[in-house]
């Protein structure tokens, strides 16, 4: 599987954040985007995911043999908050996801249980996720990654809230998906800490301030 | 999808409160009316079907803006866009679905029991309890577009009432009046109720499509 990006343009709230965006990952293969807080780093992620249009460029999804894939259905996409309720337990929260993002079961993946035991919570399954801490719910919120197989992990700050040992637990996580040929995006301003992953300063494509007067409309 | 509908009426019991919110509301207004009007008994009778009818309308309109804003405040509303143009109006249709059933269908419930206290006929209040049950899924359908317009706004309950307020117009008037005339002789119950059902199942069409749109556009 290939993830290939073209020129991608972007921005927020009317301003012009970064262009020319372009990279290309082979199966394997990571890129973790740095860059100084507001440079733009969410706004590409989100852009990737295919939950805002990109202003110009495209990003693709491409099989072995080179169709497109219809990129949402193999993709993960962990923002700086974790999608999981509150008032129910971690366990019924990740089965939900798991059942949710893959109704027909065929997709793999592992059972609640063992994405559980996969980030060292044992034991606090039945737990309401509203109880755990932060980095607890962190590393729940990267639970959720493993109990539906996809190959492309969109990431935003996952070691945000971690403490070294479970960065290094994410890490070994990540590098475990990539060997299973998965690939990996994560926007991050932290060391991810992660072999074999390329970094990119989004920095080196941001939108210098003088063009912004050039009456386009970015969204 | 399955998993969808049995979460959030999970949620409903863990959470509690909100399911009961709105009933409440409607207790309370059907409860007031007879200190307001009077003691007329066939005047209360008499206005009892609309009364339910507004009670339960306003009642449903509370909480409509929870839709979709706690799937949002925890990022699970990103996962639910990411889907599908069709899998997103069926989810919005399944979500929309467990809402009614949490807040709709125990005002459909209680409807019987208030009209007992509006001194409205056994027939009218079983009408009353139809029209519900028909009508205020139309409420919920239409109004799931509203809280998807509304739904990154940080107060946004008020403009979804507004929002959908006129819409519910019809609605009331096509209930009130087929629930009126169970009990007023020349008046055939058949019409109204039917067009009050095609507008439920119209709005069954556009709603959860016209909330799909919108959670799409508001996908920041």
């Amino acid at each position: 599987m290939q993830a290939i990006a073209e020129g991608l343009a972007g921005g927020r709230g009317g301003t012009a954040l970064f262009q020319d965006v372009s990279f290309a990952l082979e199966s394997g293969a990571g890129l973790a985007i740095v860059g100084e807080n507001g440079v733009g780093k969410s706004t590409l992620l989100r852009i990737l995911a295919g939950l805002l249009p990109a202003a110009r460029g495209t990003f693709e999804l491409r099989d072995d043999e080179g169709a497109v894939l219809i990129a949402h259905e193999h993709l993960h996409y962990l923002s700086h908050r974790n999608a999981m309720k509150r008032e129910l337990s971690v366990h019924d929260n990740l089965d939900f996801w798991k059942s949710f993002s893959d109704p027909s079961g065929d997709a793999g993946g592992l059972s609640a249980e063992a994405a559980i035991a996969a980030v060292e919570l044992e034991g606090i399954g039945h737990l309401p996720f509203g109880y755990l801490s932060t980095g607890q719910q962190r590393r729940i919120g990267v639970a959720r990654l493993l109990v539906t197989r996809r190959p492309l992990w969109l990431l935003d700050e996952p070691t945000a809230a971690l403490d070294l040992r479970s960065s290094r637990l994410f890490a070994a996580l990540a590098e475990a998906h990539l060997d299973d040929g998965g690939l990996l995006i994560a926007a991050t301003h932290l060391p991810l800490g992660v072999d074999g992953v390329e970094t990119f300063d989004l920095a080196m494509a941001a939108v210098p301030d003088t063009d912004c007067d050039d009456g386009e409309v970015w969204m | 999808m399955k998993a969808l509908f049995w979460r959030d009426l999970a949620l409903a019991g863990r959470a509690g409160g909100a399911a009961m919110l709105g009933l409440m509301f409607f207790l309370a207004v059907v409860a007031v009316i007879p200190f307001g009007v009077g003691p007329d008994l066939n005047l209360l009778g008499r206005i009892g079907p609309a009364v339910l009818w507004i009670g339960a309308l306003l009642a449903s309109l509370l909480g409509l803006d929870r839709l979709f804003q706690a799937d949002r405040e925890d990022g699970g509303l990103d996962l639910i866009v990411l889907q599908d143009f069709s899998d997103l109006v069926l989810t919005v249709l399944v979500k929309t679905a467990a809402h009614w059933v949490i807040t709709g269908l125990p005002l459909v419930v209680a409807a019987p029991l208030l009209a007992l206290m509006m001194n409205v006929e056994p027939l009218a209040g079983g009408a009353v309890m139809a029209t519900l049950l028909v009508g205020t899924p139309a409420v919920a359908l239409v109004g799931a577009a509203g809280a998807a317009i509304a739904v990154s706004l940080p107060r946004g309950g008020l403009l979804v009432s507004v929002l959908i307020l006129p819409l519910c117009v019809p609605v009331l008037i096509f209930g009130i009046s087929s629930a009126r005339a169970a009990v007023t002789d020349p008046d055939p119950f058949w019409p109204p109720f039917l067009i009050l059902s095609a507008i439920t199942l119209v709005f069954a069409v556009i709603g959860p499509v016209a909330a799909a749109l919108a959670l799409r556009a508001s996908s920041d």
